[in-house]
């Protein structure tokens, strides 16, 4: 019996595929809209305008941050200045062009200082994705484009938060939600390209009492849906960062604004 | 003569500015030898108060203050400017003039040349001594990023931002800075004349 021919394709076509999530990164296309975010827009109630843009599925893998690291070397952690990298950059590998044996491929790279994962989005012509294009895309589960209000979406993400620190990540492919998008909660933090706007006063008193001399304008931001900690957490930890720094649960993945590739 | 036609200026201007891009993360010529701590391994790509191009790093050799703003801002923005005008006076004339100032703007897209300009004028600010420069919104995250300066913009086109004077080496590491506005910083002054008096 002859093998039919389409068969052979799509064959042909799944072995591409799994070449493609390793060198061509896989983006999903998010319409964007006007959404409540957290911290809102004006710094007091208002909403926050998402335009729309790509999302990388997955956060960015080993695999994948080693190939740019062998094609710009600069980012080796033994090459990297401290300006950019602290000491603990790559620190989970094994060698500084080598994840090792600790270092799945297929895991998601974390060690990653903010100015290290910016140049591996600009790489690849994107940037990190802001706050509210993050919080956006992450506001989603299987079957909603927002889902925060239901307590049991809220009680999954915060079982992840109780999950101990130590443990080995998931390699990166866990239910995709609405978009498409991956492993947004559950697996680890990630950087967003304006981590060091987040203003958050660590004194709550200071909230809503616009404190002219620390943040010119409209002071601290008071924060919405206090009540919606899974966010929040996200928001109180990245606030609390160095662009430099770089720790264990913290990786990364790019974005790209509009909902079609600009000519190059 | 001018003979170059539209389409080619702008693909002139296309090709610039994709170099522009590309180098936005490349080394300065010199980086081989700048400390690994040094802020000058960031290439920001500025235009100052009188439209002239120029590079953070070019900056190196001489003690820098650095701290960002926005003109159209009433709030913190003048105390800085008053901050670092009353630092500046806190020192001894000569000590003076071997510190620069740079001021970088949030606002990359209303703050032109012609704003720097008025804001420098109106604060007969000591140019060129003083610098006003602007850079494009990707690298005015990069600079606050690597001096640790927090910033927002908020839907109504006014910034948020925390207010910080980081004071550089001539090698561009980072000995001081203060967040403190509206009042001189002694410890900051101590560190800068330490600094300037080259001990």
């Amino acid at each position: 019996m002859r093998r039919p021919p389409a068969l052979s394709m799509s064959i042909a076509c799944a072995v591409l595929g799994v070449a493609s999530t390793v060198y061509a990164a896989d983006y999903v296309s998010l319409a964007g809209g006007t959404f409540t975010s957290v911290l809102p827009a004006d710094g007091k109630a208002g909403d926050a305008t998402v335009a729309p843009f790509r999302l990388r599925a997955t956060p960015v893998t080993n695999a994948e941050f080693l190939a740019f690291v062998r094609a710009h070397p600069q980012w080796r952690r033994d090459h990297s200045p401290a300006v950019f990298a602290e000491s603990r950059y790559l620190s989970s590998w094994s060698a500084p062009d080598a994840p090792g044996p600790a270092a799945s491929s297929e895991q998601p790279v974390t060690w990653v200082s903010w100015f290290a994962a910016q140049a591996f989005c600009e790489n690849e012509r994107a940037r990190l994705p802001t706050w509210y294009e993050w919080e956006f895309a992450a506001a989603a589960d299987a079957t909603r484009t927002d889902a925060r209000a239901d307590p049991a979406w809220r009680e999954r993400i915060l079982t992840w938060y109780a999950r101990p620190s130590t443990a080995a990540l998931a390699s990166v492919g866990g239910e995709a939600n609405v978009y498409g998008a991956r492993d947004l909660h559950g697996l680890v933090w990630e950087w967003v390209d304006d981590f060091n706007a987040l203003l958050v006063s660590a004194d709550n008193r200071e909230q809503g009492d616009p404190d002219m001399l620390r943040f010119c304008g409209a002071g601290a931001l008071t924060l919405q849906q206090r009540e919606n900690y899974a966010v929040l957490m996200r928001v109180a930890m990245l606030s609390s960062l160095k662009a430099a720094d770089a720790t264990a649960n913290l990786g990364f993945r790019c974005a790209k604004p509009g909902l079609i590739e600009d000519a190059p | 003569m001018n003979t170059m036609s539209d389409q080619g200026r702008s693909a002139m201007l296309a090709i610039l500015l994709a170099l522009i891009g590309a180098f936005s993360f490349a080394s300065v010529p010199e980086a081989a030898e700048l400390p690994t701590t040094s802020v000058y391994r960031l290439d920001v790509p500025l235009v100052d108060q009188d439209g002239n191009g120029l590079h953070l790093a070019d900056r190196r050799g001489k003690p820098l203050i650095v701290s960002m703003f926005y003109t159209s801002c009433h709030n913190v923005c003048p105390l800085t400017i008053d901050t670092l005008l009353a630092t500046e006076r806190a020192l001894a004339p000569n000590a003076r003039l071997g510190l620069d100032v740079l001021l970088v703007s949030f606002d990359s897209e209303r703050d032109d040349p012609l704003a720097l300009k008025r804001v420098a004028d109106l604060r007969k600010l000591d140019v060129p001594r003083w610098t006003l420069a602007r850079t494009e919104a990707a690298n005015v995250r990069k600079l606050s990023a690597v001096l640790g300066i927090q910033y927002r913009e908020l839907a109504n086109r006014e910034f948020n931002h925390s207010s910080a004077l980081v004071l550089l080496d001539a090698e561009g590491r980072m000995v001081a800075r203060s967040d403190t506005v509206g009042a001189v910083d002694q410890k900051f002054v101590s560190a800068l004349a330490t600094l300037l008096s080259g001990k």
